[in-house]
């Protein structure tokens, strides 16, 4: 019986297209990520349909974390305004009082997040700042309107920043009660300081509404 | 992928039986195990990768004043109150509260959209028409002076509960840009409010 021959066809596919895709992909992943900075203090933050994004400049960040604890830091200031840090400890140290060593304000300088009254702000900074992170700290205390620390934190902070440009950022956490953002924005008010941001994820403004019109007629 | 070669006996002459025939190599490279290490980390950085910035959400505080002339003057027909209470609870009145609390309803943070929405549309319907806005609004150049004032007599006053959480206090600021609420503010209850709603979420079982 005669057969025809079928030309045999290799099973191979040349994949080098397909492997070059993958590796361009993966170079943008490379270059486009940028690592999340170890968070000593998790926080969750509500979504808003705010669309500006959070610029960087000098800032005051002022944490409310999930069990209404109040932390500030001031992680975001450049590195050429990093010897205002040096003017903050040390005002908040004559003001209040406080005896600190020259090591122990170089330690405020490097610490990640600071969360504690002031009576024990020496102990806490004369734990190294690699262990700081990891330090359970009781916040700083604000609810008590006739003993709120933040505003003493806040007008060394102003007075050290005097004359330029610094923002008041406040990270809350979704679940975290009014009353502490209530005690931080009045803190705030003290010291003649009225406009804040709070930090917030992105979300699109609900369809049909008004803003949801007036961005559609925007973008035409 | 590479292709195996045939034996060295089936074809061509033989060679003596110490002579080995020098196999010829495949110049191609097996790539699977590179190209699974590629995927590999690709993988990773798409899960690491923080592709969304944070955004801000401006917030502006009026200064505390003692001077009357000073403050800002709210058109009862024009006020909204929103209490904020736990669980995500909303209650709000219009105007001023009724001595017997007839006014005071209570709502979620869905259907309180909708209550501002109702309240806007009845403000503007409510607008007769105010020169010395219209005229302001002309000199700054709006095209239509009238859409500028229509609602200026709305007014939101927001009261959070010791209950409330962070989240509700964002959601409700965010109502404000979301329906384009010129005018709000943010108030300390008071204590014939916290009492109203304690009362309701103690006595109704709160309604999702």
């Amino acid at each position: 019986m005669p057969s025809i021959k079928m030309p045999k066809k290799s099973t191979d596919t040349d994949m080098t297209p397909f492997v070059d895709i993958a590796f361009l992909i993966l170079s943008f992943f490379i270059m486009a990520t940028k690592f999340k900075p170890e968070e000593p203090v998790k926080v969750e933050t509500p979504n808003s349909v705010s669309s500006d994004i959070l610029k960087e400049s000098n800032a005051m960040l002022i944490t409310i974390d999930k069990d209404s604890k109040v932390y500030v830091n001031f992680s975001s200031v450049n590195d050429a305004n990093k010897d205002k840090l040096g003017t903050i400890i040390d005002g908040v140290a004559t003001s209040r009082g406080i005896a600190l060593t020259d090591a122990e304000k170089q330690n405020f300088k490097g610490a990640p997040i600071l969360g504690v009254p002031f009576a024990s702000l020496k102990s806490y900074l004369d734990i190294p700042n690699a262990q700081q992170g990891a330090t359970p700290q009781p916040g700083i205390p604000v609810l008590d309107s006739l003993n709120n620390e933040l505003i003493w934190w806040i007008a060394e902070t102003k007075k050290a920043f005097a004359g330029e440009k610094l923002l008041y950022l406040i990270k809350g956490d979704n679940t975290s009660k009014y009353p502490a953002f209530e005690a931080v924005i009045n803190a705030l008010r003290r010291n003649e300081e009225f406009k804040y941001n709070l930090i917030t994820a992105q979300e699109g403004a609900p369809e049909g509404t008004e803003l949801f019109i007036q961005r559609l007629k925007k973008q035409q | 992928m590479a292709s195996i070669e045939g034996g060295g006996d089936s074809g061509g002459h033989k060679k003596g039986p110490g002579v080995k025939k020098a196999k010829r190599m495949s110049t191609r490279v097996d790539m699977t195990p590179m190209v699974d290490l590629g995927f590999l980390l690709i993988t990773f950085f798409i899960f690491t990768a923080t592709m969304s910035s944070p955004t801000t959400m401006d917030l502006n505080m009026p200064k505390d004043t003692d001077k009357q002339e000073e403050e800002t003057k709210v058109k009862q027909s024009g006020a909204l109150t929103i209490m904020l209470g736990s669980k995500d609870q909303v209650y709000y009145y219009e105007g001023e509260l009724l001595p017997d609390g007839s006014n005071f309803k209570q709502t979620t943070f869905k259907g309180i959209r909708d209550e501002i929405i109702r309240k806007k549309k009845a403000v503007i319907a409510a607008y007769t028409g105010d020169a010395a806005c219209e005229q302001k609004a002309r000199e700054k150049g709006k095209a239509d002076p009238r859409a500028e004032c229509q609602d200026q007599d709305l007014v939101i006053v927001i009261k959070p509960m010791e209950d409330a959480t962070y989240k509700n206090t964002v959601d409700i600021l965010d109502e404000m840009t979301i329906n384009a609420v010129k005018r709000f503010a943010m108030v300390k209850i008071s204590d014939t409010e916290r009492d109203l709603v304690r009362a309701t979420e103690g006595s109704a079982p709160a309604t999702k």
